[in-house]
């Protein structure tokens, strides 16, 4: 294992009139089409992106060269993470960054034509996009934060996603992979990395890898523990974060304190300081840093309606459920509201319904919404859990008592409450 | 079956088999006894245990190729869920599970496999790009009469032999790729439906639960049930209205 830092030549802004004409040209166009979009009133970021990627189809690769990349992928988190160390990194030099969760292809290009000069990047991946992304940018760090199943009739296999990580890692070099060594197919996925460092940063959510990803028997132990037959085990970390307190491999240990809620986000912020610190940032700076984030893409934020306050959560997932039923049950009082979608974006499947342990939220008030309402209102029927079934959003937030509110909703289910509370509907 | 007994439901190698959210239809059993008063109890049997052969019920979900092989070996080792078929016990079987009830099945890497020989069916991958979506299928009348729904996601072709009927017709989906859905043979039964199949399928559930429990069962009124089934029908309607089809069921 080499913890050695990377180092960054802060000094070497460059990248302005030394892309090739063509990378210069389609850049250029990209960002006119995004003005023009964003005049017109749409997203513009993506849309230039696209007319770049149109233009020069080696414009990543180009816009990447002699840029100091980080790139964060995961089922999970991603978007938080890169945020957390996109503002790490920020202590010692501009970066380019792509936390609006526009994380394919198009969505990075954006990210770095509008901001050439930042000698660092710190870019979201799809995961299903890293073994494209990393052979064309060669990152010095790739951040692997957890592997479960999500979107699987649109994605494919957890498993599938594992395997094609694995081969992309195992042939770059001169890349650190960042791991949570408490996810198993994390580490599977990580572990012929040319240089890896271990973070034990937890996992609620282990129904994906009971079995092991090396040669399909039962993995036995628990997050910390856990261990194959055939010889694939859990590694030893360097970093570790537990109950809010993260050690580092000098031995220090802080209190994360951060002013996002709940573990996923104890374990997002370990990741991105073990990753920051072997890029040279010094731990305590670069943790300032991460404190001063409030909210992830309107995550975590309140939004207020007729008198109700509606702290917005996402969990599209088993495994995001994992880390947000903890997170409810410190607020026993409070209603919930779970707004459950099935557009493509979410995926059309909503039988991951039935691997989330809803039984928990019995006793409290519970109210089904979305336009998957009715697979969810079935799934709380058979979890003994009483509750109201409203589909539309806005009247389940006014069918509850006025004050505090958590309203759980998934990918585009989110994304349009987000927005419409914001606009005041 | 008297009502002081416990129904005994088997989730088999569910650390293997059972993406999908398939052990959800073990919730579903458990609960549709509750409610009418029956006790039951749903008993994990994970790899590297033997397969008791004294359950009422043997529940068995979707893998993928390697937990199938593993699946095989493990059940050919220990026979207790193929020996309670044969006195009559209910086996439940979805997807990846159908395949391996059958003779053999043949998987993405293009190798073919032994199964169980539970189901005269036999699976190879299908020619066709994989089968992902909603399904919807007209069950045989000797079982059921409501229609039946349910999600899928397989490459599978799977042929019924002569021993074993479909399951069911195919409205809208796949399925078995040849216009049925799934297989059944006494009381071993197979489809391509997940969804959990018994969430979206009281009826075929209740259809199961009284062969485990001996008896005819009550209904239950849920009526969030029904507006589940109605509303993923008209769903599967709308998808079939793109594609300029009008289907009956
Ligand atoms: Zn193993």
């Amino acid at each position: 294992m080499d913890s050695t830092n990377a180092g960054l030549d802060v000094s070497s802004s460059h990248l302005n009139g030394e892309l090739p004409t063509r990378t210069a040209a389609a850049v250029a166009a990209g960002n006119l089409a995004a003005k023009l979009s964003k005049a017109t009133g749409r997203a513009g970021g993506i849309i230039g992106g696209r007319v770049t990627l149109a233009l020069d189809p080696h414009a990543l690769a180009r816009l990447c060269k002699d840029r100091t990349v980080a790139l964060v992928t995961g089922t999970n988190g991603k978007t938080t993470t890169t945020m957390m160390l996109a503002k790490a990194m920020s202590v010692i030099a501009p970066v380019a960054t792509n936390h609006s969760g526009a994380n394919m292809p198009d969505g990075l290009v954006a990210a770095l034509s509008t901001d050439q000069t930042a000698p660092v990047g710190v870019l979201e991946i799809d995961e299903n996009y890293l073994p494209k992304i990393s052979d064309a940018v060669q990152p010095a760090v790739i951040v692997l934060l957890n592997l479960s199943r999500d979107q699987m009739d649109r994605v494919g296999e957890v498993r599938h996603t594992e395997r094609n990580l694995r081969t992309a890692i195992a042939r770059l070099r001169n890349t650190t992979v960042i791991a949570n060594c408490d996810d198993v197919l994390v580490t599977s996925a990580a572990i012929d990395a040319d240089t890896t460092i271990w973070v034990s940063a937890g996992g609620n959510w282990r129904g994906d890898s009971t079995s092991c990803p090396r040669c399909g028997m039962r993995v036995h132990g628990g997050a910390t523990d856990w261990y194959c037959d055939c010889g694939f085990a859990r590694p030893t970390p360097t970093w570790s974060v537990a109950d809010g307190k993260m050690t580092s491999p000098t031995g220090e240990s802080f209190e994360l304190a951060l002013r996002l809620p709940g573990s996923a986000n104890e374990a997002d912020a370990t990741l991105a300081l073990a990753a920051s610190s072997h890029l040279g940032v010094p731990l305590r700076p670069a943790l300032e840093r991460i404190r001063t984030i409030t909210g992830v893409g309107g995550r975590y934020t309140t939004l207020t309606r007729n008198e109700r306050v509606v702290r917005l959560l996402l969990a599209k997932n088993p495994a995001g459920w994992a880390e947000t039923l903890p997170l409810l049950a410190k607020s026993p009082d409070h209603p919930v509201i779970i707004a459950i979608n099935g557009r493509e974006a979410d995926g059309r499947d909503k039988s991951w319904l039935w691997d989330v342990p809803f039984e928990r939220l019995q006793g409290r008030t519970v109210i089904a919404t979305g336009e998957r309402s009715a697979d969810l209102a079935v799934r709380l029927t058979y979890a003994d859990v009483k509750h109201t079934h409203v589909p539309d959003p806005y009247q389940a937030i006014d069918s509850v008592a006025p004050g505090a509110v958590e309203l759980v909703a998934n990918y585009t289910a989110f994304r349009d409450l987000k927005t419409g509370l914001s606009n005041g509907s | 079956m008297v009502r002081d007994s416990v129904v005994r439901i088997g989730l088999v190698l569910p650390d293997v088999l059972g993406t999908y959210g398939d052990s959800g239809n073990a919730t579903v059993l458990r609960k549709r006894l509750e409610w009418r008063g029956y006790r039951s109890e749903i008993v994990d049997l994970a790899v590297g245990e033997t397969v008791p052969n004294s359950l009422d019920f043997y529940l068995l979900g979707g893998g993928e190729d390697r937990a199938q092989t593993l699946a095989v070996a493990h059940l050919t080792a220990n026979p207790g869920m193929q020996e309670a078929a044969s006195r009559g016990a209910v086996v439940l079987a979805i997807c990846a599970g159908l395949q391996i009830l059958g003779h053999d099945f043949t998987g993405t890497d293009g190798v073919t496999h032994r199964g169980l020989s539970l189901l005269d069916v036999r699976t190879t991958a299908g020619t066709w790009s994989r089968a992902v979506g909603e399904l919807l299928t007209t069950p045989d009348p000797a079982l059921l009469q409501a229609s039946m729904t349910g999600f899928e996601n397989h490459q599978g072709h799977t042929q019924v032999g002569p021993q074993a009927r479909p399951l069911s017709k195919v409205v809208y989906g796949t399925g078995n790729g040849d216009g049925g859905d799934g297989a059944y043979a006494g009381r071993v039964v197979g489809t391509y439906m997940h969804g959990p199949v018994l969430a979206r399928n009281p009826a075929f559930a209740d259809l199961l639960l009284s062969w485990a429990v001996g008896e005819p069962l009550a209904p239950l009124d849920i009526p969030v049930i029904e507006k589940l089934r109605d509303e993923r029908k008209r769903a599967v309607q709308a998808l079939a209205t793109r594609r300029k089809r009008l289907l009956r069921f």
